[in-house]
């Protein structure tokens, strides 16, 4: 360990790593982004992150770091020792991008990883910052990556021929120039395979099961956070347990009843089923915020002369409006998101929610992208839902199981 | 006075708020014990009978009313039949009412007529038994105008067959099935990976995750938005998106690791033997590492910083910060979330069925249910599978109830 808290030994194995992981990065993104050829090149790396090791370490302005790391990481690219071997022509507009996306990439974090190091042995406050900053930047480009990639795929997948993904699963590139056509998948999902009434069943299914939710888990949730009365810890494990109960040991005895009573492959037979799943867990995260609520003000309401009832109603709702907005929300994911019970009791096309329209697509006649167009129209509005009311969604996220 | 104690029966006061207590309990215990308990018993019950998918449709008998003619002899006909093609039918039989303005010119000899009732009895049947009873009729002229009538009367069918779901046959096949077959070992081994890796994964994940996170700087928010989209997009979005994205023909994945030089031909990562199990359990800690890195950073973000500076002052180092004062800050939150997900994962279905079907050494225990009710139509095989899958999470139910209560206080 004392050898490698050096300092020529810490920057230059950051940087040494650091190039790689840029060089790898760099490819892939310009791979998904034009569909051309690129691929990290191993002594080319390792060559400019000894060299962008040695100028963070020898070179801390700002400025002149940075420009001369730049300068050298894009003129590499230009010799034998490139840190990328690629199939753009040189001197073309994709060359110079990637010659400076690369440069970048590389000088920027690395003057922020290489800002606590110096030459001697270093300290092992410096040496664990240069590490820790340098596992920081690498983490972000790997989550981000496992994170973006799928999304990426998914959505540019849906917009491209079943024939061009095959000739290059990388070409990712598309021609916005044929407008409309563009959207070729979508029209056709809507138009032939009936995706706004899956859309508009699905909605209304979800809406039905928050409020069904709501009706039933309130008053319960109240009773078990504030009503004394024997049995009530019981209850709440009960609560707890019915949670981990897995869905597919009970879809099994539900299709039997469905099957015998004729609720199969009915909507209210799914709307029957949907708000008993979700009711648990409202339950066990209403009773969580009630209990987070002064019991002062209620006890107050109670004294002026208003009943339980009117409690509820009065004071506790109004104070628990954020609690209530979350679990609608998640509620309303979860029902959304459904795709257990709605594959297995629903076989009328006329019916399917939007979850089984997509299952619907997973054919080997119905070209990929369809499929891929299906799975965007399912997720965007959740994503809409989630990116504008994160805040509860988040807050709800956290709630549905245990307080941290 | 001198002793004064506290009233040991209850008041009215705190009896009125047990029955209000009740009261607004009533409907959630109904209905989650309508589709939570008795489907619970069912599973019971069903995993000791010889069920098959066919015999969810229960024998009955069938019988169909015309009115027919030929010129101006008009008939009424009867066409009983059962509607199973292998079981009996007891004590088949139906009651029909004739509409006044008809006379039944002869009566077959299996039928009575008692007013305007005719009653026809055809004792015990067998599979397969399919009769006509044609009856002349006078009184009828019009055929368009009569038909109505003399359909619209449905005939009150009687008669009941054997219903596996119901009588008193048992049967140990389905247990011994599931755990005579060579495949249980391989069903138990993908479960017991599938769970212990996935969970982990996803707590070690989520953990480094949290640790990026938990510092203050502009996109904070925006990467911690982007980090849940795993888990709240729909299951099928992004199954299928692996799927597509791992395809050995025109997946994107592959096409990389080829442009890349890092193999010389495609992988078929869904559908090799060890490799498939190892995807599956990658997808279940990529789509659930946010939850356990949104507990961990809340928890993070809630311990003291004061302790930090004094480590600092202390000159501690990074590394020794989060070993010896993060981690054991976190452990309480790590260990619940532990539990948690460890359940979860044991009863996840949705993912493996869509990312594999079961194929290639994936099917877990709650795959095989499906896989045994439905792809081979033997539900009681399939509800043995789901007491197992129910007996093992109560021990787990069990263990985690003691340490969450500990934990929460509950």
């Amino acid at each position: 360990m004392n050898f490698l808290r050096q300092g020529i030994i810490t920057s230059v194995t950051i940087g040494v790593l650091w190039a790689m992981v840029v060089a790898v990065t760099v490819a892939v993104v310009m791979s998904f982004a034009t569909g051309e050829s690129f691929r990290p090149a191993l002594y080319g790396s390792l060559v400019y992150g000894i060299i962008a090791g040695l100028l963070g370490l020898f070179i801390k302005p700002r400025v002149v770091n940075y420009s001369a790391t730049i300068l050298i990481g894009a003129a590499l690219l230009w010799t034998t020792l490139s840190q990328l071997h690629f199939s753009v022509a040189h001197n073309s507009v994709l060359h110079i991008v990637t010659a400076l996306l690369l440069g970048a990439s590389a000088a920027l974090p690395l003057h922020a990883m290489l800002s606590s190091t110096h030459p001697g042995a270093l300290t092992r406050h410096s040496f664990e910052d240069a590490v820790i900053k340098f596992l920081t930047g690498f983490g972000y480009i790997v989550f981000t990556a496992i994170v973006l990639i799928p999304f990426y795929v998914m959505v540019m997948t849906s917009l491209k021929s079943q024939q061009a993904l095959l000739q290059n699963p990388l070409d990712f590139s598309i021609d916005f120039g044929s407008g409309i056509a563009l959207f070729r998948s979508y029209i056709e999902l809507f138009s032939q395979f009936n995706f706004g009434n899956y859309l508009w069943t699905s909605f209304y299914i979800s809406v039905i099961t928050v409020v069904l939710t709501l009706l039933f888990s309130v008053p319960g949730a109240y009773a078990v956070a504030r009503l004394n009365f024997r049995g009530s810890a019981a209850f709440s494990r009960t609560i707890l347990l019915i949670y981990m109960v897995p869905m597919i040991v009970l879809a099994l005895p539900i299709y039997i009843a469905f099957s015998i009573s004729g609720l199969r492959n009915t909507i209210i037979g799914i709307v029957l089923i949907y708000p008993v799943t979700t009711i648990p867990v409202a339950l066990y995260m209403l009773q969580g915020y009630f209990r987070g609520l002064p019991v002062e003000v209620e006890e107050a309401g109670l004294m002026d002369g208003l009943t339980r009832l009117q409690v509820i109603r009065k004071i506790t709702l109004p104070l628990a409006l954020p609690a209530l907005v979350s679990v609608s929300l998640y509620v309303f994911m979860i029902a959304w998101n459904e795709f257990l019970l709605a594959f297995m009791l629903l076989d009328d096309p006329a019916k399917f929610t939007l979850t089984r329209g997509v299952t619907m697509l997973n054919s080997s006649e119905i070209p990929r992208q369809h499929l891929m167009a299906g799975a965007v129209i399912a997720t965007i509005p959740v994503m809409v839902l989630f990116l504008t009311l994160e805040r509860f969604m988040t807050k709800g996220l956290t709630a549905g199981s245990v307080k941290g | 006075m001198t002793n004064a104690r506290p009233p040991k029966s209850r008041g009215a006061l705190a009896r009125r708020e047990a029955r209000l207590a009740w009261g607004l309990l009533l409907p959630t215990i109904t209905i989650v014990s309508l589709v939570i308990f008795l489907p619970l018993l069912a599973i019971f019950w069903i995993s000791v009978k010889p069920v098959g998918l066919a015999d969810l449709r229960p024998v009955a008998p069938i019988v169909r009313e015309s009115l027919r003619n030929k010129g101006d002899d008009f008939r009424i006909e009867y066409r009983v039949r059962n509607s199973s093609q292998s079981k009996p039918l007891d004590n088949v039989g139906f009651t029909d009412t004739i509409p006044p303005f008809i006379t039944l010119d002869q009566i077959p000899e299996r039928c009575t007529l008692t007013g305007q009732a005719l009653d026809c009895e055809f004792g015990n049947v067998e599979g397969g038994f399919s009769e006509r009873i044609k009856i002349p009729i006078s009184g009828v002229s019009d055929k368009k105008s009569a038909e109505p009538i003399v359909e619209g009367s449905e005939p009150i069918v009687r008669g009941s067959g054997d219903n596996v779901l119901t009588n008193n046959e048992f049967t140990a096949d389905n247990f011994k099935r599931i755990f005579n077959s060579s495949e249980f070992l391989s069903v138990l081994w993908a479960t017991i990976f599938y769970t212990v890796v996935g969970t982990i994964g996803a707590l070690v994940v989520g953990l480094f995750a949290a640790l990026l996170l938990n510092k203050r700087f502009r996109g904070q928010g925006i990467l911690r938005g982007l980090y849940l989209f795993p888990y709240v997009s729909p299951i099928i979005a992004v199954a299928f998106t692996w799927v597509a994205l791992f395809d050995p023909f025109s997946g994107s994945f592959n096409a990389l690791l080829l442009q890349m030089g890092v193999t010389e031909q495609p992988i078929n990562f869904f559908g090799q033997r060890p490799l498939a199990l190892i995807m599956v359990t990658v997808f279940e800690i990529w789509r659930y590492f946010p939850l356990s890195f949104l507990f961990i950073l809340a928890r993070m973000q809630s311990i003291d910083s004061d302790m930090y500076e004094a480590a600092d002052m202390d000159g501690a180092s990074p590394f020794q910060k989060f070993w010896y004062l993060s981690l054991p800050q976190l452990l309480g939150i790590l260990s619940v979330l532990f539990l948690l997900r460890f359940i979860w994962t044991f009863n996840k279905f949705d993912d493996i069925f869509l990312l594999t079907g079961g194929n290639a050494g994936t099917r877990t225990l709650t795959v095989n249910v499906y896989e045994q009710a439905f792809a081979i139509s033997n539900i009681g095989a399939g509800a043995a599978v789901a007491v197992v899958i129910f007996a093992v999470l109560l021990t787990f139910s069990v263990l985690f109830l003691k340490y969450i209560s500990r934990e929460e206080g509950l």
